[in-house]
């Protein structure tokens, strides 16, 4: 919403410069966003008092080499007139003309103008020129030289009572004050409503007249006027319906300043009648609508036009203003004449009765219309005005006749004719005041702050509430009963009055205060520690963390169903209202992101190992909400040690033992015991899948991603290792306290054993014979060499091990040691084939 | 006999001049000092001289065997030093060659960002409390004070997933979650997470975006508390010479309600493109909890107050390292992560 100063004047007196206005208006919830100078001080281009002024074309000459051009000789104020070339379309018939009156924008040699010819905002100083031979050192400025419009067109013509000599900027200089007001505010969408709010800030009183032409002018208000019949069939939608009726009028141009308001207000001038809907509109908020009232048609059988408002009939069509034809619902509101629809209630008027050059009685609407309801037309219709964005954010139904009143004796004014003094007014939703019990207690208990009883008082009787010295029934304490004026349709319970009290008053005056309230009782957050710690384990890995979209698309996650059935679209929670089909489905993996964001990422750089922790959303039927569960997905693919112009460096791919190094290292860290079993997953390679699980509780799966999948993704021919965990059942057991294992001061005896197994038989278990036939005295079993080849047979491998032996109480003896090792042996023998390699 | 003992004592001095090395000295040692060096061989053969002249010869043999010691320990010394220069002069490194690659790997800079939060809300007695991702309408709008068709619904673009459930399009239905929990304690709490909006994604807008919720419940809770809080946090995220401003604003959920800004951190409030040329950057809408709110929580509101604020993550983050797209966030470009 944009608000000219000049106008906003009119209501109310302003003592402070506008930033510091803006700044106040904003600190009270008027956010003013952008303040647009023309032609001040501030602007871009400031028009110089004492160069631009008010000048006044006396004469017209012909130019003496030029057709297209003329000379104009030019009051100024100063002791001569000034003789300047130009050449606007509209001067060149009064070429000849000694005695002309008419008002222009005069600037004089020296001064900066934007140039009218170039292309966007380009400031060029005045100087003297010879135009085809005639000297000339002034000029009449147009609209874009100045700065008022983007196009260069004709010269501006000032009213009649523009003082000559007069600087411009004192007579047009302004500054608008563009709003974005958030909420059902209607109160505030307009000029009125603005200065109310000054008056307000600045405690200044606030000049009502707009308001009170009724006053003025008296006229019976009638539901049943002689000029129309009135009928609200659906009083539910519109809980009040006004009507004037203006006679004899002549369509023409509004004058200068009210164009100049409504341009600076940001809508365009149309004629004298449509231009004063809009004035009223953005003056006090009212939204108006005029009626030719000869096209308005009677009832069957009634002499004079009526106005019906009703809901549609489904499928009811109308031709818009803006020439759209537009079908409605049932639950549309409609203005109908005894023909048919004429409006679409609050939103805009129809095609056919429109206000044209050749209307002479106008009927004009104003009218109060249910928010809720022209919301939703709007918003189905897909057609937005001024008028349904003002009705949707409340609009006082007490306005409908000031408004009406005013905005018909403007139209009288400017257009003659004149004003029934009846006005039409079927008024089936008038709501009582609504009164508020405000304890200043209570503001003071929300706000923290001392705002003294009578600065409370003075706030909101300044913001139009009536406030009535009054006792509470309750504690016999001195209360404030608050009238609440019929503007404030958002006020509704004593906490809103707290909130005016708070904003006006200002929340830059708080002091700083710190929460006196009980701590409540503290807790700790075990499932965000959790994955707190296997983010920071993993980032120790050398691991990098990924966040990636929710919102996925089936076929993505199909990818990963190597020949199994595709995804069935009835599991998963689809988004009624997606954004793009790349998006439509909430993911149950978190994998097909992982692996897109590694193909990227391959492009750039060449080892990618990363990780994400996320939600999945698993549906369950006959519940609204989803499970949402937390996972953890590792992707690592690239060589294992970055290039460095070390000697020895690991260059390999990565395979399916850096991937359970990592998550040896992530169980480790979290003190859980895992488990690894050969598994098999459609996504992973046959032979590269393990399953993994935590105190007998399945987790996930791991793995090397199959060659076909990798294809899928577009992904090179690589190893590309992955895991995706559930990372609550890897959280399951975490947490738990543990005590620290006594370090031994006794020698520990260091021993290799190596053995020859089955090819078959899985490592973990003659590790863990080695571990569970050495007991407490093994204090650890290190793999530290796999062979396979002719010393050991075809189909059988040696395995390696280094043990350590240690007591916490005593030196082994070497025959002690040799007698655990002969029980492991055996041991070893017995249950799993193995022979001791010499 | 003694004059076995001088030779011998001036031959071991003398081959101990030529000893250059450690191993050339354990050598020495041992040929002289050691069990079955000349010495102890010379000194072993004591008993063969008469009785008499025994005192004497032990007590010159003695005296040679502390001087070839102590000439030892002279030369091992020395041979220290020289081994140690040479160690030194040979050990130089180009200390400009890169370094073996270390690596951890980075924790994504919207948990970085979250975890600041949690810090500095965690001093002022603030528990992280999570909720879920899919709500349904009547906690993200419903129970907020907006039921069907109320214009404030217009705030959010909402990705409905049926007639009842949605993506949350804010973290404030956690507020509901939490006081029904916590119901009839007073709360502090701060509810991270991932929210949705229907928006197309561009260099500003995300359709999916991080927020940290914060709601406090008490019996005597102001908006003095509040706006100290807020002010509180800006500084320490910010930086304490920030400057705050407190603004009146509207939510459905909150009366009265704010908006708190800082002031740009980009050009100290003299006005630029990302401020909008106020000077001003809006971090977060806060406000009272509305007495509706607070009672659909379970909370008497003649009796209890509260406060909530809503500030965003990835603005915070956006602003203190001048990364001018959201879609950077989650588009996971390594060379964009790495950097944090
Ligand atoms: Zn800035």
């Amino acid at each position: 919403m944009r608000v000219p100063l000049s106008w906003l004047k009119d209501y109310v007196d302003i003592t402070i410069p506008i930033s510091e206005l803006a700044e106040r208006l904003t600190l009270a919830g008027l956010e003013v966003e952008t303040i647009q100078y023309i032609g001040q001080p501030e602007a871009e281009l400031p028009w110089d008092p004492k160069r631009v002024v008010v000048g006044e074309i006396r004469a017209v000459h012909f130019h003496p080499n030029a057709d297209r051009l003329v000379l104009a000789e030019v009051d100024y104020g100063g002791a001569e007139r000034e003789t300047v070339v130009a050449g606007p379309p509209s001067l060149l018939d009064l070429r000849g003309q000694e005695d002309v009156h008419l008002k222009v924008a005069f600037a004089m040699e020296g001064t900066s103008l934007y140039d009218g010819y170039a292309e966007g905002w380009q400031i060029k100083t005045l100087k003297q020129a010879t135009i085809r031979g005639v000297s000339s050192r002034c000029m009449v400025c147009s609209e874009k030289e100045l700065g008022l419009a983007d196009r260069h067109g004709d010269i501006i013509y000032l009213p009649e009572d523009a003082p000559v000599g007069a600087p411009l900027v004192e007579y047009l200089g302004d500054a608008v004050l563009e709003f974005d007001i958030k909420g059902p505010f209607g109160h505030v969408l307009s000029v009125f409503g603005v200065a109310r709010e000054v008056a307000a800030l600045l405690n200044v009183p606030l000049r009502r007249d707009a308001l009170q032409v009724l006053d003025r002018h008296p006229s019976d208000l009638t539901p049943a006027p002689d000029f129309l019949t009135l009928e609200i069939a659906d009083p539910d939608l519109c809980p009040r319906y006004s009507a004037a009726l203006i006679q004899g009028i002549e369509v023409g141009s509004s004058p200068f300043w009210m164009q100049m308001r409504l341009r600076r207000a940001g809508m365009r001038p149309i004629n004298n009648i449509v231009d004063v809907t809009n004035y009223v509109m953005l003056e006090l908020g009212q939204p108006l609508h005029a009626f030719d009232y000869y096209i308005l048609r009677a009832k069957p059988g009634e002499d004079r036009p009526a106005i019906i408002v009703r809901r549609a009939q489904p499928g009811e069509q109308m031709e818009t203003l803006d020439g759209t034809l537009r079908t409605f619902d049932g639950e549309m509101l409609l203005i109908t004449d005894g023909g048919g629809p004429v409006a679409v209630a609050g939103v805009m008027g129809g095609l056919e009765s429109e206000v044209t050059e050749d209307t002479t009685d106008v009927l004009l609407e104003s009218a109060n219309f249910d928010f809720i309801s022209v919301r939703r037309t709007s918003r189905l219709l897909g057609l937005a005005s001024d008028a349904s964005q003002r009705f949707g954010r409340r609009v006082d139904p007490e306005l409908t006749v000031k408004a009406a009143a005013r905005a018909a004796h403007l139209m009288a004014g400017l257009a003659g004719g004149s004003v029934v003094p009846v006005v039409g007014d079927v008024y089936p939703g008038q709501q009582p005041q609504r009164v508020i019990p405000f304890d200043p207690a209570y503001a003071t208990r929300i706000l923290g702050v001392q705002v003294p009883t009578e600065e409370m008082a003075r706030i909101l009787t300044s913001l139009e509430f009536q406030v009535q010295p009054a006792t509470d029934p309750e504690t016999d304490l001195p209360i404030f009963q608050v009238t609440v004026p019929s503007h404030r349709q958002d006020v509704e319970r004593p906490v809103d009055l707290v909130e005016e009290v708070g904003r006006i008053w200002g929340y830059d005056r708080f002091p700083t205060t710190l929460m006196r309230d009980e701590l409540p009782p503290q807790r700790t957050n075990h499932r965000l520690e959790g994955a707190e710690r296997v983010r920071d384990l993993l980032v120790g890995c050398g691991l990098n963390e990924i966040i990636t979209y929710s919102l996925v698309n089936l076929e993505d996650e199909g990818k990963l169903r190597l020949g199994g059935p595709a995804s069935d679209p009835d599991d998963y929670l689809h988004v009624l209202n997606p954004l793009s089909a790349e998006r439509d489905v909430l993911r149950q993996t978190l994998l097909p992101s992982a692996l897109h964001t590694v193909r990227d990422n391959l492009r750039f750089v060449d080892r990618v190992f990363l990780f994400e922790i996320g939600a999945v959303y698993l549906p369950v039927r006959g519940q609204t909400l989803p499970d949402e569960l937390r996972r953890l997905c590792i992707v690592m693919t690239g060589p294992r040690e970055a290039r460095s112009w070390m000697a020895g460096q690991d260059r390999a791919l990565v395979d399916f033992y850096d991937l359970k190094g990592v998550v040896e290292a992530l169980l480790a860290g979290l003190k859980l015991d895992g488990a690894f079993e050969p598994g098999t997953h459609p996504a992973l390679h046959p032979g590269r899948c393990a399953r993994v699980s935590v105190a007998g509780r399945g987790v996930g799966v791991m793995g090397e991603l199959h060659p076909l999948v990798r294809d899928g993704f577009d992904l090179p021919a690589q190893s590309v290792c992955v895991l995706e965990f559930d990372l609550d059942g890897l959280l399951f057991d975490w947490g738990v306290s543990y005590r620290m294992a006594p370090l031994s001061v006794h020698p520990p005896v260091y021993e290799d054993l190596a053995v020859v197994v089955e090819e078959d038989v899985p490592a973990v278990r003659v590790h863990d014979l080695i571990a569970q036939t050495g007991g407490a005295l093994v204090r650890s079993v290190v793999l530290f060499d796999v062979y396979r080849g002719a010393q050991v047979g075809g189909g059988k491998k040696s395995l390696a091990y280094r043990l350590t032996y240690q007591a916490d109480d005593r030196t082994l003896t070497d025959r002690e040691v040799a007698k655990l090792r002969g029980k492991i042996v055996r041991r070893l023998e017995r249950e799993v084939g193995a022979t001791l390699r010499s | 006999m003694l004059d076995q003992l001088n030779r011998l004592e001036g031959e071991a001095l003398a081959a101990l001049e030529t000893v250059k090395e450690s191993d050339a000295l354990a050598e020495w040692d041992r040929s002289y000092l050691g069990k079955k060096g000349a010495l102890t061989l010379l000194l072993r053969a004591v008993g063969d001289l008469p009785k008499e002249e025994r005192p004497a010869f032990g007590r010159a043999a003695n005296e040679a065997k502390v001087r070839l010691e102590a000439a030892y320990e002279a030369r091992a010394e020395a041979l220290r030093r020289e081994e140690m220069v040479r160690e030194l002069e040979q050990g130089t490194l180009d200390v400009t060659l890169p370094g073996r690659p270390a690596g951890p790997g980075h924790l994504h800079i919207t948990t970085q960002t979250l975890r600041r939060i949690y810090a500095i809300f965690a001093e002022m007695g603030f528990q992280v409390y999570e909720s879920p991702e899919v709500e349904t309408d009547e906690m993200n709008f419903g129970l907020l004070n907006m039921p069907p068709h109320h214009p404030a619904r217009d705030m959010w673009d909402t990705f409905w997933v049926s007639d009842e459930a949605l993506l949350r399009t804010h973290t404030s239905p956690g507020q509901m979650r939490a006081m029904r929990e916590y119901c009839p304690e007073p709360i502090r709490v701060i509810l991270p997470g991932k929210c949705y909006r229907y928006e197309q994604i561009t260099a500003r807008s995300e359709h999916q975006f991080y927020q940290v919720e914060g709601l406090a419940v008490g019996r005597n809770i102001t908006m003095a508390d509040l706006i100290t809080t807020l002010t509180e946090f800006a500084r320490r995220y910010y930086g304490a010479e920030r400057r705050v401003r407190i603004r009146g604003s509207y939510f459905p959920f909150t009366e009265p309600s704010i908006e708190v800004d800082v002031d740009c951190i980009l050009c100290e409030g003299q006005g630029c493109r990302v401020c909008k040329y106020s000077g001003w950057l809006e971090i977060a809408g806060a406000g009272m909890v509305h007495p509706v709110v607070l009672q659909n929580g379970g909370y008497d509101p003649d009796v209890w107050s509260g406060f909530a604020f809503g500030p965003g993550v990835e603005r915070p983050a956006m602003l203190k390292h001048s990364i001018d797209d959201i879609r950077l966030f989650y588009g996971n470009d390594l060379r964009f992560l790495r950097q944090f």
